[in-house]
């Protein structure tokens, strides 16, 4: 099975935290879908996306089963990360080593076959769609910002890995074009779960999953009927990140900016 | 059961784990080797309510220590009704194996140790029977791959389970393992997997001053830089 081919990944009910059984249909997740997770904190998020991190198959605190192609997945895609069809990228995901961008991805692309040549180059490319600060080749993995530093592992996911499904663990604070990254992963056909508290992911999902004492309580699915909701969002988002900029320089904001 | 790993790599919250999945079957003791100072024992002992027991081997290398000591811990375990043994080294020795024939022998690294880690810890890890490889969700994909080809050099065929153990996620793969561990024989017929270091000279029985002119026995200068001693 080739990755490009595209695969969905489906998860089935499990258990709630008091041991009833989930009430949701199973939920598909093909390539170029967009879910974002929401709920209280400790209502089961990372639970879920951990879930499928793993591939549970009953087997975990929730109970659920997590399939690939309406099977269960061989051990190889679990345990082997370079087969695995999931990135986790998260705040706590870092790069440890000292090496500049492109020493950095070569090395990953060194475990790596039939790779094509410029890998390195297109990931540096794709990274610098998501991020505002540049992301030079030349710099220093350990000196980017917490933005470019997700910006870039996003990118490797999707370049070299080429990994189908991405889940992001609230990563709205990092400083990233959340709509250009769900626009470019869409067009490459990758899948995204966003683990979030932020409005703005969540409106431009195509499917909310809402979370509640450890279960999946329902999976809206707003089709257009929020669509002028997201709009005035991505506005108000576009003005706090002017605002953030303003902030930044060292400028007083005066009046009111909103 | 012996448990080895390099200290914070995360040894404690494996076998926290594995006392976890075992305890629901088994009933599990716990011994921790250390040099001068150890908490793991009340630690285990106030979570789990197992007995639980610690050793300190002071002025000698721990991992000498548990060796002189494998045979009491085992009737020690006995004497309090357990039926699995888990042994956790110090740590701190790189090239010492305290892995014994007929146990399990678990090696414990973190995957914040840096991707030439498993080379440097080579002994370690060749003489186990698997690798867990602890804080895989810190890491940057790429860096957790080449960490993995990294032990796979060391050791082409090892079995090796990413996990954070504090979660317990990807742990399945290690418990299948625990539930097909073989029955440890007699305490008294347990062997080394490997030979320990030399250590055999002036240095080892307290002489202080540096220096191989000073000393005698097995002794090295800086050009004898070989992994195997051949005599003077």
């Amino acid at each position: 099975m080739r990755f490009s081919d595209g695969i969905t990944v489906t998860v089935c009910p499990g258990r709630n935290r008091d041991g009833r059984p989930e009430n949701f249909e199973p939920i598909d997740i093909a390539p170029g879908d967009t879910l974002s997770i929401v709920g209280p904190t400790g209502s089961g998020k990372t639970a879920f996306i951990n879930d499928i991190e793993v591939f549970a198959q009953g087997d975990t605190v929730t109970g659920r089963r997590v399939l690939v192609n309406g099977e269960a997945p061989p051990d190889e895609f679990v345990r082997n990360p370079a087969r695995k069809p999931v990135a986790m990228i998260t705040q706590n995901t870092k790069c440890l080593m000292d090496l500049t961008v492109t020493e950095f991805l070569s090395m990953h692309v060194s475990t790596r076959e039939n790779l094509l040549d410029n890998a390195v180059g297109e990931a540096i490319d794709l990274a610098n769609h998501f991020t505002g600060e540049g992301i030079d080749a030349d710099a220093r993995v350990s000196s980017l910002s917490g933005g470019q530093t997700r910006s870039l592992m996003i990118a490797d996911a999707v370049v070299i890995s080429d990994t189908p499904i991405l889940l992001l663990d609230e990563i709205e604070n990092a400083g990233i074009f959340k709509e250009e990254v769900v626009a470019r992963l869409k067009r490459r056909r990758k899948a995204v779960i966003f683990v979030t508290h932020d409005p703005y992911v969540s409106l431009l999902s195509d499917r909310r999953i809402v979370m509640r004492g450890g279960e999946v309580r329902s999976v809206l699915r707003p089709g257009g009927s929020e669509s002028e909701a997201l709009e005035r969002v991505r506005q108000i988002d576009c003005k706090m990140a002017e605002i953030r900029e303003r902030i930044r320089m060292g400028e007083i904001i005066g009046g009111v900016p909103l | 059961m012996v448990v080895a790993g390099p200290p914070s790599s995360g040894k404690t919250a494996v076998i926290k784990q594995m006392i976890r999945h075992l305890g629901e079957r088994d009933r599990v003791a716990y011994l921790k080797i250390d040099v001068v100072a150890a908490f793991e024992d009340e630690e285990i002992r106030k979570e789990f309510g197992i007995p639980a027991r610690k050793v300190y081997s002071g002025d000698m290398c721990p991992d000498h220590m548990g060796i002189m000591i494998t045979e009491d811990a085992v009737s020690w375990a006995e004497r309090e009704g357990a039926s699995v043994l888990i042994i956790e080294s110090a740590g701190l020795c790189l090239r010492c194996t305290p892995y014994l024939s007929g146990a399990l022998g678990i090696c414990v690294i973190s995957s914040l140790a840096g991707t030439h880690a498993p080379l440097k810890m080579a002994p370690m890890i060749t003489f186990s029977d698997v690798c867990v490889v602890t804080k895989t969700d810190l890491i940057s994909q790429a860096e957790k791959e080449v960490f993995r080809e990294s032990i796979r050099r060391v050791s082409k065929d090892m079995d090796i389970v990413e996990t954070n153990a504090i979660q317990g996620t990807g742990l399945k793969y290690l418990y299948r393992i625990l539930d097909s561990a073989p029955v440890c024989g007699d305490a008294g017929s347990l062997e080394l997997r490997g030979t320990p270091p030399l250590g055999v000279c002036t240095v080892c029985v307290g002489k202080k001053k540096a220096g191989w002119r000073n000393h005698f026995g097995v002794i090295r200068r800086l050009e004898d830089d070989d992994n195997i001693f051949n005599g003077e």
